[in-house]
């Protein structure tokens, strides 16, 4: 215990000092994981989110099914040949026509229809402005006006949104209506939810 | 400080009087690692228990956790109209049932965690025909319980020799005492892992924060002692 | 104190901030200005552990709020929703109850040590006080924490303690009413204990630690030594000779112990969350069930001490009352050790063989009303009838007859024998051993 004369070194204390800092910032770091992760969806929830099986068979042409997936409304439209013609007729007054935010649907469904099969449009009925639900207006002009050539409109604020779900320019939604994961389970049946690629 | 000690070994001791009064409870051969005796004991537990029974907070995924793979529960385990995340709940009304056996079946989640392993492994061991009972059996380790045989066939029938309190069978069964005991031993090793799925990584996780701790240990003790060479 | 106060020659961006709110002279008069006599033993840790323990039962307790759900018919389930769903739920869970009986380990070592060196008296009675309010502070709020789970031993465990109420002459019953809100525990109590648990007393002990450790630093450490640094001081700096600066000395000892502290609460945490039923009861995993009372309910180990002091003291006219006074006088009795202790001398290590027995004696007691507390009072057998008196009664509860007056005898005499004691010199200046 002598070791009063003795010099401090100061290399060494620093050196101690950083070393049990950085150890000690790791370990309250990695304690910090399971406190974040437990806020993060529960396994319940994950549940409750899961794929859901839709029966397609009764959507005639021109009508849509809406369905709910992990508590959102989603649309199935079965989209007649004229409808389908509507979307070529006016890229120009589309905000994102080429669908450049890829976020918005996944790979398989960003083609011209933004859908599998070209008829059948799924889409979550979720305005991406502040998440009203629009309504459907599938039908020309009515209430929206002469040059309205069916889509969806959102009553919050005034989006509106072509037959694919694609934003018109100057609506207050910056993107597209989001294209849900899913596939074809057979003809009639779509999981909504799941797609082929995750599938484990 | 000897008379505490004393005390102490004292206390141990009175421990084992109390254990010695109650009922003996056969050890259950938990291995949590064993995952065919965890798939057979699910498979078990999933076609015999899950009928009057309910796991209500086991979600059938977490079989998963055991090695099965998703296509072998949807096809082999799941009721129909299940999805995998789903809870293991039964469609029995708890009225329904109490009109059966008198009470309500408890839900199997955590009864593990609440009567033992070795419990469950010596009670599914001690059921004994008992005629004067309507159910018409009875249970060494759990007298006048309300709950049936319900693997009689497997096991056979068992008898109480009334002198001796030991069980011997009477009629033979589908299977003998080792595969019986076997059956067993593996619905309670799967009941147990219910019970609390996540013990395995717990402890797995453990080693890993214990041996950082003791990392810690090393330098703030190397800290502590640089900084007090200034003491005195 | 009498040093010269340089408060503000800091710059930069600390010297804004000092501008405006006091944060240098803050960390100065409580850590690297604060001086602490270098000769702190073990003992002295527990202290800062009990802060630490206080902190990380607020952060996991915040966390189980997120998902717990304070409703009879959902309270069960959401605590095993907890252990399963929620994402390392089971850590956070495991966390909140080992620290719950980690904390009254670390609060009643912290206990020993100032009945060890005479922390609490002239002039730390009031530091003493506010410590003796936090502990009741923590019971309460153990208490009603531990219905939250609402499996059977929180709901009879909880029956039991209101029904104590129920004994108060008088009023009793419509007390114990008035405490549950209902003719039985049900949600209206679990409610109630709920928003106690997590708000109020929490709040409280909060508010009470802030004082304890302003008071502690008003009057400052005492030591294994029990006397006062501040007689000796270095004339020209006002230092004590004997203090070393809290930090960095105290903050990286306290690291080393903090340390060994977590690899036991990892530990337990880890591979023995149950410890052996005795943090987690194999009862409480049962749902509650009003009409169904589990063959033995005993208290956490943690109250058992004072319930087997309860059970001790025998009806008095029919009237369970003297036992309840007795098992609250237990506790508030500790508020007053500051006078009842007449010793001259503040530690053990100079108060003589006397009090050192007496000391140890109660400290047993402790352990064996502890031990008792946690089984039937049948446990070891009755004594022969044919014995005068004893013939027929339950050894166990004469045992813990015995150890109960020797619990209040220790304080009850203290005034005679740390008196009679005969005390060794004290020296001037702090040992180091």
């Amino acid at each position: 215990m002598a070791n009063k004369s003795k010099k401090v070194d100061l290399n060494r204390r620093r050196f101690l000092v950083t070393a049990t800092s950085v150890t000690g910032a790791i370990g309250v770091t990695s304690l910090g994981v399971p406190f974040v992760s437990s806020m993060l969806p529960s396994e319940k929830a994950k549940a409750a989110g899961a794929s859901v099986e839709v029966d397609v068979s009764n959507v005639k042409q021109g009508k849509v099914l809406t369905t709910e997936w992990r508590g959102q409304p989603v649309w199935i439209l079965n989209r007649s040949d004229k409808m389908l013609k509507s979307l070529k007729t006016s890229p120009k007054k589309l905000a994102d026509p080429n669908l450049e935010v890829s976020s918005q649907q996944p790979k398989y469904c960003q083609n011209k229809t933004r859908s599998i099969k070209p008829n059948m449009l799924v889409i979550v009925g979720i305005c991406t402005h502040l998440g009203c639900s629009p309504s459907p207006r599938l039908l020309p002009k009515g209430d929206m006006g002469e040059n309205w050539e069916g889509g969806f409109f959102c009553p919050c604020h005034g989006s509106k949104f072509d037959l694919a779900g694609r934003v018109f320019k100057g609506s207050p939604a910056p993107t597209n209506l989001v294209v849900p994961p899913h596939k074809y389970l057979n003809d009639n049946i779509i999981i909504i939810g799941e797609d082929s690629e995750e599938e484990a | 400080m000897k008379s505490i000690i004393i005390l102490i070994l004292l206390f141990l001791q009175s421990s084992h009087i109390l254990a010695s009064e109650e009922i003996y409870l056969e050890k259950a051969p938990i291995d949590l690692s064993d995952q065919p005796s965890l798939q057979k004991g699910a498979r078990t537990f999933i076609n015999y228990c899950l009928n009057c029974h309910s796991a209500k907070y086991m979600r059938y995924n977490k079989l998963l956790d055991i090695g099965l793979s998703k296509k072998d529960i949807k096809d082999n385990l799941l009721f129909t109209g299940k999805k995998i995340g789903d809870p293991m709940e039964i469609s029995m009304p708890v009225s329904e049932s109490k009109k059966w056996f008198g009470a309500a079946p408890p839900d199997l989640s955590v009864v593990a965690r609440s009567r033992g392993s070795d419990w469950i492994y010596s009670y599914m061991k001690g059921f004994y025909r008992d005629r004067s009972r309507e159910i018409g059996w009875n249970n060494l380790v759990y007298a006048n319980s309300a709950m049936p045989h319900i693997l009689w066939e497997l096991q056979g029938e068992q008898g109480l020799d009334e002198k001796t309190g030991k069980l011997t069978l009477m009629k033979a069964g589908k299977l003998n005492q080792k595969e019986y005991d076997a059956v067993i031993a593996d619905l309670t090793n799967y009941i147990t892992f219910m019970s609390e799925p996540d013990k395995l990584k717990r402890k797995k996780m453990g080693f890993y924060a214990v041996g950082f701790l003791l990392l810690l240990l090393l330098l703030t003790i190397k800290l502590k002692k640089e900084f007090w060479r200034d003491v005195k | 104190m009498t040093k010269k106060n340089d408060t503000q020659n800091s710059t930069g961006f600390i010297g804004w901030i000092d501008e405006r709110f006091p944060l240098s002279s803050f960390i100065k008069n409580h850590l690297t200005g604060y001086y602490a006599p270098k000769n702190f033993n073990f003992w002295y840790l527990f202290g800062a552990l009990a802060l630490f323990v206080f902190v990380m039962q607020i952060l996991t307790g915040i966390f189980l709020t997120m998902h717990y759900k304070p409703d009879a018919e959902q309270a069960f389930a959401s605590v095993e929703y907890i252990m399963r769903d929620v994402s390392f739920g089971w850590l956070i869970r495991y966390m909140h109850s080992t620290g719950s009986s980690l904390f009254f380990v670390v609060i009643y070592l912290h206990m020993f040590k100032s009945l060890m060196y005479g922390s609490y008296q002239k002039p730390r009675e009031l530091l003493w006080i506010f410590g003796v309010a936090i502990f009741l502070a923590l019971m309460a709020e153990a208490f009603f924490g531990y219905l939250l789970p609402w499996g059977q031993m929180s709901y009879w465990g909880a029956q039991v303690i209101v029904n104590l109420f129920a004994t108060v002459p008088f009023i009793g019953p419509d007390l114990a009413e008035w405490v549950r809100g209902d003719y039985l525990i049900s949600d209206a109590t679990l409610n109630r204990f709920f928003a106690f648990h997590v708000i109020a007393l929490p709040l409280a002990l909060a508010g009470l630690i802030f004082t304890h450790l302003i008071a502690l630093h008003e009057v400052g450490s005492n030591n294994p030594d029990g006397i006062e640094i501040k007689d000796y001081k270095d004339k020209k700096t006002g230092i004590p000779l004997d203090g070393i600066p809290f930090h960095p000395y105290y903050t990286v000892k306290d690291l080393v112990g903090l340390t060994v502290f977590l690899i036991v609460f990892a530990s337990i945490i880890f591979f023995a969350p149950e410890m052996g039923g005795y943090f987690l009861e194999a009862n409480n995993f049962v749902p509650a069930d009003p009409l169904v009372t589990p063959s033995h309910i005993a208290p956490v180990w943690y109250f058992t001490p004072f319930y087997s002091i309860l059970r001790a003291v025998p009806p008095i006219l029919n009237s369970q009352f003297p036992g309840v006074a007795a098992m609250g006088l237990s506790v508030l009795i500790f508020a007053f050790v500051p006078w009842l202790d007449k010793s001259p001398v503040r530690s053990i290590r100079y108060k003589g063989i006397l009090f050192k027995k007496w000391l140890g004696a109660f400290v047993i007691s402790f352990i064996v009303l502890g031990y008792l507390g946690t089984v039937p009072s049948t446990i070891w057998g009755q004594f022969p009838s044919i014995l005068p008196l004893l013939g027929g009664s339950d050894v166990a509860t004469v045992v813990a007859r015995i150890f109960t007056i020797i619990y209040f005898l220790f304080f009850f005499l203290m005034p005679v024998y740390s008196k009679k004691s005969i005390t060794k010199p004290v020296p001037k200046r702090v040992t180091m051993k």
